[in-house]
């Protein structure tokens, strides 16, 4: 029984909120009786033909009182701010991990892509006690993955990429929903979410079927759709060599610099976007050739390049 | 307070001619220009709506009793709650109190015979009935299931149903709201009675004409959206859809710089009414008259504001959300100011307990709960957990429903002795108030709790453990339906069966209540004028000792 509800914390995050939410819930609770105490106290005293004294208020109360409550609720809000915030700032910080699970949502189903390849449908493993990253995208409108046990919610966006991050603490099984109204099935877009210990995570992927890389799998790509042609060290043609290019500055055009995050591998891949400087604009849009689960392939080998220079250097 | 020049003793004349009974043909209805009358107009349509709005989401409620899907399918269960928000929020609520009461009242509270633009408060009328029959007849028709709030790429890209169709609708009885917001800020501005300055303005008044700003600013953005949304799903525009280059995210912000200040446009109002019915009730001036027009101003600028908060999961940057977290907090520091100032307009009152008191009491109570759990929503790591969840289907039912619909109420019952010249049963009436408070703290503090275990809103079927509060909520809904429909009936049976109420039954102060009930068409007989700040219930260098309660002008009449 935290808060009202016997909702299930699956990690430290989880706790925390909670104890804000409580702490605000007795912080506002206390305010709500003030009010209503003052309120029922004020009617029966002087209801009408009482003999309470009704004589005239002292000229202070007019303008002292206003500007104190005014004050007092003011610096109480700014307090209540200051200190979410605070908590809204440390959450930001994303892990340093690489223990990344694709999720793609369609109407009305969750998929999601282990590290090493095993697929899901409407389940998401994950160990405990490691800092894991859900990068997102959906396949058609916006869904919301929600996450109760983690007090976690993200909206997943058709063309984007968003992300959440946890480090669950509890082995169990909990729920997983879409809470942004996608369409018919909406209240049928649920699934589990289910907490391993990692040596029970592991046993449990190494026993699934295609578990293949799938940075292993877009290097398989990369060739197959003829990105090596251009971007390989050998080629003579002018392309960008991609060794160490994930999270890196790049230079565009005009000054410019972008970071090299999914989202921009993403848009090159597929727009032919975001030119680095220096280089003639030649690269096919891949739009319309390419599936979600090829980019995120691609995505996934072009990023498995950077960790292999720096696990080298 | 006010002086009448001409005569307005209506004992003379057996059948002195009132709005009401100069012309009583249908044709006399529907072609009258009198603001009184549109009033009513108004009045009736949005009851009308009301009711549909309420069977909708009486069959949601059944369907929720329990965990599958055993009432409707999933498609008709969809279509329910998207017909339930649309009606409710542009055709029961933003029109409520300023197309109804505000209507009626304001030129009488001001001391004008009439709105400004009388053609058209009548063309808004037509407007907002022919928007809503239409998107009503739609939505039964052919369906609408992507909510009230026409999420994109949802609605331009994937709903079936006629999605374009309702939304034009919405987009014309948008030009209602926007007609009504011109023609009560002109004439707020043109037609106030000699004397009549702008801080002698009662409150009601400062609440109509904040409301109609907002009105006027926001309500054309959401007829842009709307229009986008048509070009997108009828003609291929790509504006939302990401795969040719559009931003879904971009129909969000556009919607929410909407629809938050329409938040604000179905509370104010009521702020205004309870601010009327407290200083009544109580026999006191407002206490902080001054601040309180300034927290109602505050609240319309900030209220434009805040936006954001409803998109702090949806991919906004966390700097927009911080930002747009802070501003929330700061909107509410007008609200608590409000709250303390009708606490303290008590303090040292004559307090009786009628109806319209009853009313604003629940009002009080039930936007202060609906407030403080804003603030909850406004602290971003709640809210990511909270967001899309019953948390926030309470939390705003609170304030519309148990803020709004409380005070609308409440006028209602005031009001109706001017409005009709009779009074409604009083016993009646109380009982319908305090049902309706109960019945709302039962349909609404369980979705509260339901909503922090992580129920999400918008769903038909839900895991089994949440049962025992959508039960406890589809209670309190069939309390509620019987707390919304007795007054229908006692009130109809007033009207021809109700005491006669003479002018002035509270001994109020305004002036709307210095002329006779049913007021004449032209409001007053002669041109009002106006010496004293409002709410003068008793001199301001004594407290009340004695509750005289009699109508202000048998005391200041002049020759």
């Amino acid at each position: 029984m935290i808060g009202f509800s016997d909702i299930a914390q699956a990690s430290q995050y989880a706790t925390s909120v909670d104890i804000k939410f409580i702490v605000l819930t007795v912080l506002s609770g206390l305010v709500a009786l003030l009010v209503f105490g003052l309120v029922i106290f004020f009617a029966m005293r002087y209801r009408r033909g009482s003999l309470a004294s009704r004589a005239p208020l002292p000229n202070w109360m007019h303008r002292d009182l206003e500007i104190g409550w005014t004050a007092a609720t003011a610096f109480t809000f700014l307090f209540i701010f200051w200190w979410m915030a605070t908590a809204e700032l440390g959450a930001l910080t994303q892990p340093n991990t690489n223990f990344e699970i694709h999720v793609e949502a369609k109407q009305w189903m969750w998929k999601a892509e282990q590290p090493n390849g095993a697929r899901e449908i409407n389940e998401i493993h994950a160990p405990s006690h490691t800092d894991v990253r859900l990068v997102m995208t959906s396949h058609d409108v916006i869904h919301s993955l929600f996450l109760p046990a983690l007090r976690l919610k993200q909206d997943v966006l058709p063309g984007r990429y968003t992300y959440l991050w946890f480090n669950a603490d509890r082995d169990g099984t909990y729920s997983l929903m879409c809470t942004q109204f996608c369409g018919t099935d909406h209240a049928r877009m649920i699934g589990k979410f289910i907490v391993l210990s990692p040596g029970e995570y592991a046993r449990w992927s190494a026993a699934q079927p295609e578990a293949d890389d799938i940075a292993r799998q877009g290097a398989a790509l990369f060739v197959s759709l003829g990105c090596a042609g251009c971007h390989a060290s050998a080629s003579r043609v002018h392309a960008p060599d991609l060794h160490g290019l994930y999270g890196s500055k790049v230079p565009l055009e005009g000054g410019d610099f972008a970071t090299a995050d999914e989202a921009y591998i993403r848009d090159c891949i597929l727009l032919n976007k975001h030119i680095p400087a220096g280089y003639p604009a030649i690269m096919p849009r891949f739009k319309g050739t390419v599936t979600e689960a090829q980019i995120t392939r691609l995505i996934a080998y072009i990023k498995s390049l950077s960790t292999a220079l720096q696990g080298a250097s | 307070m006010t002086d009448i020049t001409a005569d307005f003793a209506p004992a003379t004349a057996p059948a002195p001619t009132n709005y009401l009974n100069d012309g009583t043909t249908l044709w006399s209805w529907l072609t009258t220009t009198d603001h009184k009358r549109i009033g009513i107009l108004y009045a009736l349509s949005i009851t009308f709506f009301f009711f549909i709005g309420g069977i909708a989401i009486g069959i949601v409620r059944l369907e929720l009793l329990t965990p599958q899907a055993d009432v409707v399918g999933a498609e008709a269960y969809n279509r329910l709650f998207s017909l339930h928000g649309i009606i409710m929020v542009w055709f029961f609520l933003v029109p409520s109190i300023p197309a109804t009461l505000g209507n009626f009242l304001l030129p009488m509270m001001i001391g004008a015979p009439d709105v400004a633009f009388p053609r058209l408060n009548l063309l808004s009328w037509y407007l907002y009935v022919g928007g809503a029959l239409f998107t009503v007849y739609v939505i039964l028709a052919g369906g609408v299931d992507t909510g009230w709030t026409f999420y994109t790429p949802l609605s331009t890209n994937y709903a079936t149903g006629h999605v374009a169709a309702a939304a034009s609708g919405v987009f014309v009885a948008g030009f209602s709201t926007i007609a009504t917001g011109v023609n009560f800020v002109a004439t707020t501005h043109m037609l106030r009675a000699p004397g009549m300055t702008w801080f002698r303005l009662p409150l009601f008044v400062w609440a109509i004409y904040a409301v109609s700003l907002v009105m006027l600013l926001s309500t054309p953005v959401l007829a842009m959206t709307l229009l986008l949304i048509i070009a997108e799903r009828v003609f291929g525009m790509p504006v939302f859809d990401p795969a040719r280059g559009g931003d879904p995210v971009l129909f969000q912000h556009l919607f929410w710089f909407y629809s938050h200040p329409a938040v604000y446009i179905m509370i104010l109002p009521a702020m205004g009414v309870a601010s009327e019915l407290f200083t009544c009730f109580a026999r006191r001036r407002v206490f902080g008259y001054t601040f309180m027009v300034y927290s109602l101003l505050g609240i319309a600028v900030i209220g434009f504001m805040v936006w954001g908060h409803h998109m702090f999961v949806a991919g906004q940057s966390p700097l927009a959300s911080l930002v747009f977290s802070f501003l929330s907090f700061i909107v509410a520091v007008p609200s608590a100011i409000k709250v303390f100032n009708w606490t303290a307009t008590l303090y040292r009152g004559q307090i009786t307990f009628e109806a319209p008191m009853l009313y604003a009491m629940g009002f009080l109570a039930l936007f202060t709960l609906g407030g403080l759990t804003g603030l909850h929503l406004a602290s971003v790591p709640l809210d990511i957990h909270l967001h899309d969840t019953y948390f926030v289907i309470a939390h705003f039912h609170f304030i519309m429903v148990g803020g709004t619909v409380s005070a609308f109420l409440g006028g209602i019952h005031f009001w109706w002795p001017k409005i009709t010249g009779r009074m409604y049963p009083e016993s009646w009436a109380r009982f319908a108030a305090i049902t309706m408070f109960l019945g709302f703290l039962t349909t609404f503090l369980p979705q509260y709790v339901m909503g922090y275990g992580g129920m999400p809103r918008r769903y038909q079927i839900y895991l089994p453990e949440f049962q025992i509060y959508h039960v406890m909520s589809s209670v309190g809904a069939l309390i509620l339906a019987v707390a919304y429909i007795l007054p229908l009936l006692y009130l109809g049976w007033s009207l021809l069966h109700g005491r006669r109420a003479g002018d002035n039954p509270w001994g109020a102060s305004g002036l709307e209540w210095q002329t006779s009930s049913p007021p004449p068409k032209e409001n007053f007989h002669g041109t009002p004028r106006v010496e004293h700040a409002p709410y003068l219930y008793h001199e301001e260098t004594t407290g009340p000792d004695v509750d005289r309660r009699v109508p202000s002008q048998a005391r200041e009449e002049r020759p």
